[in-house]
């Protein structure tokens, strides 16, 4: 179970972008968190996966509150998340080969020699052939670019999947395919997901049910982000 | 969309082109062309085509004698106050068609075709023509990622005030009052007009875009995916304000995967696929009943969350190896030998085996 209590979360500690919220994912279950945006649902969830240390609140993995964030997050509990951002462009490094790009997370936790073989039977699910694998990023689409960083979130066999915006670049007919490589993904694994989006029909469609942000978000020509980020029926059924 | 050519700023470019439509007069005056004013270009709606392009063929030349044919004979017309929505999933064409008539395309780039704005063949004008007479004036690009768009270091108001001049030549006070004027067409607010891009929310980013895009007063305007990583409350938003400028008489090449909103604004929809439209339908038909007859068209529609959510199977082709016959027939369900062959557009359609209609 991932549990996140009275997160308050941002980038000027005057500011916060995230006040306390609360959520939690059961094993399996997918969560879809929805809302306008600059309203926080991204931060929130870089906060859920470790990677951004919140001002107030924690983290509570399987029982266990997280020992640190970002880089001095522990391994055990680092790698129990996959994490796919919207941007592929941006996220993926350039110089890799897509099977590299892919394959990168096993190297970083030693497990090396397991690289080839988990590129190979994770490689079809995703839809890239080997030609593909071969290439860089800026020999491929956008989509295919964010298949490859859909298979890399997924090469550590992660507990917990956070998507963030996974789908909002691209086409619908590529968008299908990637929730279906996820839900193909959690069904065998048992992976519990985190879906961040601002497409209410997209995350009700492929989420067990939704949380829906606030209505006054945090953008920059909002007013009064004072009252950022309640989140109603945030917790769990 | 930044229109000014790096030429000497005391040359008042005059377009040197003649052409049907006529080109804009000075800002206060134009200043009254408003949302429910009448057409822009001058010339009423049952004139001819603002656009007019034919067997538009774009071909990259790259390293090792490679050729990919990123654009094959696109063929469709555009009238005043009418939307046409190009859709089709990511690297199927759709941008280099529009780079093809900015006339922007890399220097590997070979074209074939007419792509007719008024009397002026895009495809064949040089540079000079281009820069001067088209770009900004003629044509209005609003762009994917405003907030890339605009220059981070400066102020809207400077940017529009930029705009404003070298494309209209209004200075000193007429300058100064057509400023405000220019952000009020695009729905700016002008309180907001002394920040810089990074200070504004998506939203007000892509309207500061747009003010910049209807300075020259453009019959034609071009959207390059104005919708996407908005979220659906700006999309809307950002189409009813593009339909709105339809409405005022403009033209709308809109290029998106958004699916719906091509359904909120277009008038008639383009499917492209590997390069080629594959079905040009009038977007009323196409999104409601009959539905869309060609089997890629059904099967993008049919992938939204909104209808059954099935993803088309397969990759699209790279346009650098594009099979002989049919492109779509790999991944088509309906494909048959007869699909060895190109099928031919015809009728708004280029398919062996049309979809039944409601099937």
């Amino acid at each position: 179970m991932l549990e996140l209590h009275g997160i308050t979360a941002g980038y000027d500690p005057r500011k916060p972008v995230v006040r306390d919220v609360s959520l939690t994912v059961h094993d399996g279950e997918a969560v879809g968190l929805l809302g306008p945006s600059g309203c926080g649902k991204s931060t929130l969830a870089r906060v859920a996966a470790l990677l951004h240390r919140p001002t107030a609140g924690t983290v509570v993995i399987d029982g266990e509150p997280a020992r640190g964030w970002r880089h001095r997050a522990p391994r055990d509990q680092r790698t129990a998340f996959g994490v796919v951002f919207q941007q592929p462009r941006q996220s993926a490094d350039p110089r890799l080969r897509l099977r590299d790009l892919i394959a990168e997370p096993l190297r970083a936790t030693g497990r090396r020699a397991e690289a080839t073989e988990r590129v190979r039977a994770l490689a079809p699910g995703v839809g890239l052939s080997e030609e593909l694998l071969a290439r860089r990023p800026h020999e491929v689409s956008d989509g295919q670019l964010q298949r490859a960083c859909l298979a890399r979130a997924l090469v550590l066999r992660p507990r917990w999947l956070i998507c963030d915006e996974m789908t909002a670049m691209l086409d619908a007919s590529t968008t299908a395919a990637l929730v279906g490589v996820v839900e193909t993904y959690r069904r065998e694994s048992g992976a519990g997901l985190l879906a961040v989006s601002h497409d209410p029909v997209l995350l009700e469609r492929w989420c067990d049910r939704t949380v829906r942000w606030g209505d006054r978000g945090a953008a920059l020509n909002d007013a009064a982000p004072a009252e950022t980020a309640t989140s109603p029926g945030s917790t769990a059924p | 969309m930044t229109p000014p050519t790096p030429s000497t700023p005391s040359t008042n470019p005059k377009p040197s082109t003649p052409s049907t439509t006529p080109t804009p007069s000075t800002p206060h005056k134009r200043r009254n062309v408003s949302a429910q004013g009448g057409p822009v270009d001058g010339g009423p709606a049952q004139g001819g085509p603002v656009l007019d392009v034919d067997g538009l063929t774009v071909r990259f030349r790259m390293r090792g004698g490679r050729e990919v044919a990123a654009v094959t004979d696109a063929s469709f017309r555009l009238r005043p106050g009418e939307c046409l929505a190009l859709v089709g999933e990511s690297g199927c064409g759709k941008s280099v068609l529009a780079s093809a008539l900015l006339g922007l395309l890399p220097g590997n780039a070979r074209t074939a075709g007419r792509a007719l704005l008024g009397d002026l063949d895009l495809l064949a004008a040089d540079e000079r023509t281009l820069a001067r007479t088209v770009r900004g004036r003629r044509i209005g690009l609003v762009p994917q990622s405003p907030a890339g768009h605009l220059t981070p270091v400066r102020t809207v108001r400077s940017q529009l005030r930029e705009t404003v001049r070298e494309l209209t030549g209004a200075r000193g006070s007429a300058l100064d009052e057509a400023v405000p004027a220019a952000a009020e067409r695009a729905a700016f607010p002008a309180d907001h007009l002394d920040r810089h891009p990074h200070q504004l929310s998506g939203g007000l980013a892509q309207r500061a875009a747009t003010a910049l895009a209807l300075v020259g007063d453009a019959p034609l305007l071009l959207a390059d995916e104005p919708t996407t990583g908005l979220d659906r409350a700006l999309v809307d938003r950002t189409a009813d304000e593009l339909r709105r400028h339809v409405d005022a008489g403009h033209a709308l090449l809109m290029i998106t995967h958004d699916l719906v909103a091509a359904e909120r604004i277009a008038d008639r929809v383009a499917v492209m696929y590997a390069g080629r439209i594959v079905e040009l339908a009038d977007a009323a038909a196409f999104f409601g009943a009959p539905g869309p007859r060609h089997p890629y068209a059904r099967g993008l529609l049919d992938a939204l969350p909104e209808r059954s959510f099935t993803p088309i199977p397969g990759m699209p082709p790279e346009l650098g190896a594009l099979p002989d016959g049919c492109a779509f027939a790999a991944r088509c369900a309906r494909a048959t030998d007869a699909c060895a062959t190109v099928p031919v557009f015809a009728d708004g359609l280029a398919c062996h085996h049309e979809e039944e209609p409601g099937a």
